[in-house]
């Protein structure tokens, strides 16, 4: 046997294992193991599902929560303030319970964001294929599954057929190498890949992100990364599983038990890419040398160290990129060659299902005890489960959160997008610092001015009341 | 789902990369529980001032490109929001294809559910379509039956699409009804996988 040519990538392997039915020029039949339905994507599925009289093929295979419409002030109900987002939450909550799916309602202590939950509780896996109607479902790959996020008709689909129809990505993996310095998280190595390799850098390819730095890196970390494949283009981002992967999710509730874990466990050593395995590409970036990280413009591959200058777009050859860049620019009120450190900010998030995580809070906290926010910056703070806030409060973490000045919010995906989730906006042409993942025109409010960054760099920047290194901070703290 | 055959019509170049599923429906443009009916709000804060009226500005509001039928953008064109509302306010509006560099990998999944043709062409030949599409001229021909562009200069440009989705889009056909008729593969699957994969499958 030549093992070169058996030899496969984690991908690979994830997906020779699911196909159901080869459909002809590349497209295949393949199995889905998890799907999680939201109350936007899923009351659509759900309500198209039901006029046709279909039924829900594998409901045990299924499960469905509330993190979108479903607002995160304290003492919220089943109303939001979002305009038609209460017909979301009657259809979905109405039409979910007859079909006997699993269901993490607003009083459940499971409930909080998909992709922040599919981990905690063990539902997403090591080789599963996991969908959602979300395009951050690509968050759980970083378990070693292949998840991604798709449309409610798709979605529809998988309920009826457990199945979808999908053409095979090509491979890239991203080596991700070196130890990165006091201050620098997951958050500001995944940014800087997009910045260095563009927003599309990743489109067509499933990405697994390898290397040292990833080795070493936390669940949390790795979920971050993985969270942000979708602003890199990519189909889907993964890690594969280790000894991290699996004490994170043993004991979990959906998790295997005895025999069953063990038997799992087995079959989960065995899918980490080969040795030899070929990737049809492969990609680098050294996180030693990074510096904390910060968007300037409207794309998240717009992104600047927080020791750089803004780039001239008249240094771009692409007449196209020039011009979108050019656009950004406006949008944000930023001129070239400018730095972003002292820009005032008048908002600060920490959230999303990119950073909402224990870890994360706790990293932020770490930055903040002893502190005060700025007066004039809005500092919200949305764990992203209820079991999340639960572990926070325990730790006393709220406390230093509400010391400081912050907001704190139940879990839910809140105001990481306006107009369509929690019901909120922050105030019209304003300047926020998010820990979330789209710095797009308006998606945090009207002409919103969004800045991307870690959870600490957030919390830096509403202390100082403007954007700044939080290194500062790290080496005073 | 109408059938996409050979479609004659304007196109409308939207020269910007990375344009997102947020830019093509923004949340606040009134979300329902419903599959259709969402071009009033299709690139509502580019098509329209604060104060509601249009944006003279923005192509889509111009005589010479009033009932557009296509889309020619820069790259990633509905990369972001897995959001489907963006689809259907496309094709609401009555756009019948998108010509773009690349586009968002969900988006893309999207459109073929929904009839709407998503064109990949090397960014010469979109900026050469975007060129040739003007305020003139500006009607193209897509044929998916042969696969090519025709622009109002007489160029031909050939495209690609996956042999099933260009079976689905020509007849019309529903996917899900199409994936039925494999139930028995779908049911020997799952039986022989939980005999490899017992963890995955609970009762």
């Amino acid at each position: 046997m030549n093992p070169t040519v058996n030899s496969r990538t984690l991908f690979d392997k994830i997906w020779d294992n699911h196909l159901v039915a080869d459909m002809g020029d590349g497209a295949f039949l393949m199995h889905i193991d998890r799907h999680f339905l939201n109350e936007v994507s899923g009351a659509v599925s759900l309500k198209e599902l039901d006029r046709r009289e279909r039924r829900v093929r594998n409901p045990e295979l299924t499960f469905g929560t509330l993190d979108h419409v479903l607002e995160t002030v304290p003492g919220r109900g089943m109303t939001t303030r979002m305009p038609g987002g209460n017909d979301f939450l009657s259809e979905f909550v109405k039409r979910i319970v007859p079909h006997n799916i699993r269901f993490f309602d607003i009083n459940d202590p499971r409930q909080g964001i998909v992709h922040v939950i599919a981990p905690e509780l063990g539902i997403a896996l090591p080789g599963v294929t996991f969908i959602s109607g979300d395009s951050h479902t690509c968050t759980v790959g970083a378990v070693g599954a292949f998840a991604f996020g798709v449309g409610s008709s798709d979605s529809e689909h998988a309920l009826v057929t457990q199945t979808l129809v999908q053409t095979k990505p090509k491979t890239m993996r991203a080596n991700l190498n070196g130890a990165v310095s006091k201050g620098i998280y997951a958050k500001d190595i995944i940014l800087a890949l997009i910045g260095k390799y563009g927003a599309a850098g990743g489109t067509g390819y499933a990405v697994e992100f390898a290397g040292e730095t990833v080795r070493s890196m936390s669940m949390a970390g790795r979920l971050t990364l993985c969270n942000m494949a979708v602003e890199f283009g990519g189909r889907t981002g993964m890690v594969a599983p280790d000894d991290i992967t699996f004490s994170f999710l043993e004991g979990r509730e959906f998790s295997p038990k005895g025999q069953s874990w063990r038997d799992a466990l087995a079959f989960w050593r065995m899918l980490p890419s080969d040795a030899g395995a070929k990737f049809d590409t492969e990609i680098e970036l050294d996180c030693a040398s990074l510096s904390p990280q910060v968007t300037w413009g409207t794309s998240p591959e717009h992104v600047i160290g927080i020791t750089d200058m803004v780039p001239d777009p008249a240094l771009t050859q692409n007449a196209v990129a020039r011009a979108s860049q050019e656009r950004a620019l406006a949008y944000g009120g930023i001129k070239p060659g400018q730095p972003l450190e002292g820009l005032e900010v008048s908002g600060a998030f920490i959230g999303s299902c990119t950073n909402s995580r224990i870890d994360d809070l706790r990293a932020a906290a770490d930055v903040l005890r002893g502190h005060k926010v700025s007066a004039s910056v809005l500092s919200i703070c949305v764990p992203g489960s209820t079991a999340v806030k639960r572990q926070a409060e325990a730790e006393g973490l709220d406390r230093v959160f509400l010391d400081a000045g912050f907001q704190w919010r139940e879990s839910g995906c809140s105001l990481c997008m306006s107009g369509a989730t929690g019901g909120e906006s922050f105030a019209a042409n304003s300047r926020v610092i998010a820990s979330t993942n789209r710095n797009f025109e308006d998606r945090q409010g009207p002409h919103v001015r969004s800045h991307l960054a870690s959870p600490a760099t957030v919390a830096a920047s509403a202390i100082a009341g403007h954007i700044v290194d939080v290194r500062t901070f790290v080496r005073s703290t | 789902m109408i059938p996409f055959v050979e479609v004659e019509g304007v196109a409308a170049p939207i020269l910007q990369s990375n344009i997102d599923t947020d830019q093509i429906t923004p949340g606040h443009t009134g979300m329902k529980v419903q599959k259709s009916g969402f071009g009033a709000g299709l690139f509502f804060n580019w098509r329209y001032l604060a104060d509601g009226s249009p944006n003279p500005d923005f192509i889509l509001n111009q005589a010479a490109y009033q009932g557009a039928s296509f889309i020619v953008s820069g790259a990633n064109f509905g990369c972001g929001s897995s959001r489907e509302f963006a689809v259907w306010a496309l094709r609401d509006f009555g756009i019948r294809a998108v010509l773009a560099p690349s586009f968002g990998a969900i988006f893309t999944a999207n459109c073929y559910t929904n009839g709407l043709l998503p064109i990949t062409l090397p960014e010469p030949d979109i900026a050469a379509i975007g060129a040739s599409v003007t305020a003139a001229s500006a009607r193209l021909t897509v044929s998916l039956q042969d696969c090519r562009v025709s622009a109002p200069d007489g160029r031909v440009y050939p495209f690609k699409v996956p042999a099933l989705q260009r079976e689905r889009l020509l007849e019309g056909l529903d996917p899900i009804d199409h994936t039925r008729k494999r139930e028995n593969l779908i049911t020997a699957f799952q039986e022989k996988d939980a005999a490899l994969r017992p963890w995955i499958y609970w009762h």
